[in-house]
């Protein structure tokens, strides 16, 4: 393991996302500028900051949905933006929700939770079934799971994404913005099932605009605007008595 | 009386107006039928196209040899043509630039050229090149193949593309590969949404499979067309082309029911 003399491992504690100075250009436009970040084991941290701050960007880059120009990502200790890296086994054990759900049209609920269970980790069907349904119970839609994602609300939908990610028994749960495509009144659900993964020891990263659920269940608040993260800290610390005149701006905005 | 002359004239209502617009087109399309009734010359019509007793004579071969043959041809270059146009819209998409050369220069090379001039190379000019002949099911499959493997690899590339990327992404994040995301999730999903050009495609064969008849067929294996053509010349009558027009529809009638029946099917899940 090639490890860059940035930051002492001792302090560093036993972080399981590890991003070191992360660059990310689209085009000629820096998205993130030089990013220093970390996530301990059963550790809860949301992301917040104004649209186009880059902190979805910080998110897809994670599990290489997008593709870092420079910089580092340790998960586990294994270096993902190493050529060499196996991205596909990493992703199987980073669970992610989409802010659109992403459900497959074409198959059940049941089915959505069962493919990549069989397809990826190559578990048997009654194994399989049996991870599914009891994800489906966990996040309350054991009746739905024959039904095709068309006929469920959006609640139901990103609940069932959740599940899926899941079933496939993963170390870690990134959230991009779960809730900001959902009717108001179907929040409450969503963030619900969440806050019990929390407290399962889950650990999270999430993206989000729910600066209650950030206040509530965060270990950690990071604060990114213009593609830095300009502030972070307790919960309590970043959303109560923020320091930067940026992140009091953004606070005064949307509470 | 002064006051009625400041009155504007009444006007039909829009939806009055429509009506009336309505019954207008049904009256002249009634007039019309009634019209090229009257000045047809029945006795000839039936005589010509509908002699039963030549319509007998085209039985039972009409169906065990020409009918089937078509379906077999159809068939055979539509299954080939399918897994072609899959190939060549995959290459289309692909990062790497000569996949898409190559599938874009077969491409544009088959949708160009008449389907004739495809059945006549194959089946004539393969032999005199290459002193190969391929025989009739091999040059219909490779025929009808390529040009409606052109035609469909388009029509595939814009059902792949038309899949939202966040489900190519979704299946990503699960950890699966390229491949895998492509089979399970993103290209089913782009055959329901390319159903209807797909039967376009297939019918369309259906009628191109009648022009193998310039590769020279024998009797056993004369489809529709050919058939329909030989038994005109011979009869000196018209009724066997109208025997296989109407089996022309038997094949593509039942399937436009079947297609339907798939798309509000698959319209369930959606």
């Amino acid at each position: 393991m090639t490890q860059t003399e940035t930051t002492p491992a001792a302090e560093r504690g036993a972080a399981v996302i590890d991003v070191q100075n992360l660059h990310k250009y689209f085009g000629d436009n820096e998205v993130l500028k030089g990013i220093d970040f970390h996530i301990a084991r059963g550790e809860v941290v949301c992301v917040i900051g104004p649209s186009g701050s880059g902190k979805s960007t910080l998110l897809r880059c994670v599990n290489l949905l997008e593709e870092p120009t420079s910089g580092t990502i340790l998960v586990d200790g294994e270096e993902i933006t190493d050529p060499d890296a196996d991205v596909d086994g990493l992703r199987a054990r980073i669970g992610m929700v989409f802010q659109q759900f992403n459900l497959f049209p074409h198959m059940t609920a049941l089915r959505n939770l069962t493919v990549a269970q069989e397809k990826v980790l190559k578990r048997g069907k009654a194994e399989s079934l049996e991870i599914a349904r009891t994800n489906l119970e966990k996040v309350g839609l054991s009746d739905k799971a024959d039904a095709y994602p068309a006929h469920l609300s959006g609640g139901q939908q990103q609940r069932v994404a959740i599940a899926r990610a899941l079933s496939m028994s993963p170390d870690m749960m990134l959230f991009d913005e779960p809730t900001s495509a959902l009717d108001p009144e179907l929040v409450g659900d969503v963030l619900a099932v969440m806050k019990d993964l929390a407290a399962e020891g889950m650990t999270m990263m999430v993206v989000t605009h729910e600066m209650s659920f950030a206040r509530e269940v965060a270990d950690k608040v990071v604060f990114m605007d213009g593609g830095v993260i300009v502030e972070e800290g307790l919960p309590a610390d970043v959303l109560g008595d923020p320091q930067h005149e940026r992140t009091k701006e953004f606070l005064a905005r949307v509470l | 009386m002064t006051d009625a002359a400041v009155v504007p004239k009444k006007r039909m209502s829009p939806r009055k107006r429509a009506a009336l617009v309505r019954y207008i087109q049904y009256a002249i399309l009634v007039l019309l039928v009634v019209v090229l009734a009257l000045i047809a010359d029945w006795g000839e019509i039936r005589r010509a196209f509908l002699d039963i007793d030549i319509a007998s004579q085209l039985f039972p071969d009409v169906i065990l040899i020409a009918l089937k043959n078509t379906i077999v041809y159809t068939a055979c270059g539509f299954v080939f043509g399918l897994a072609l146009g899959l190939v060549l819209a995959l290459m289309r998409l692909s990062s790497v630039g000569p996949y898409r050369w190559i599938s874009t220069g077969i491409i544009e090379l088959f949708r160009g050229l008449p389907a004739l001039v495809v059945f006549l190379v194959l089946g004539l000019g393969l032999p005199i090149a290459f002193g190969v002949n391929l025989g009739n099911i091999p040059t219909v499959t490779l025929a009808l193949g390529l040009v409606g493997g052109a035609y469909m690899a388009e029509t595939i590339r814009a059902g792949i593309q038309a899949v939202p990327k966040g489900q190519y992404e979704a299946a990503r994040t699960l950890g699966m590969t390229h491949t895998r995301a492509m089979v399970t999730i993103v290209i089913p999903q782009a055959f329901r949404i390319i159903l209807p050009p797909l039967t376009n495609e297939l019918i369309l064969l259906t009628k191109d499979s009648s022009l193998i008849y310039v590769i020279g067929l024998s009797l056993d294996e004369y489809e529709l067309t050919a058939f329909g053509r030989e038994n005109m010349n011979a009869f000196a009558n018209l009724t066997p082309m109208v025997t296989i027009a109407l089996c022309y529809l038997l094949i593509t009638v039942p399937l436009s029911i079947v297609v339907r029946r798939m798309e509000a099917k698959s319209g369930k899940a959606r």
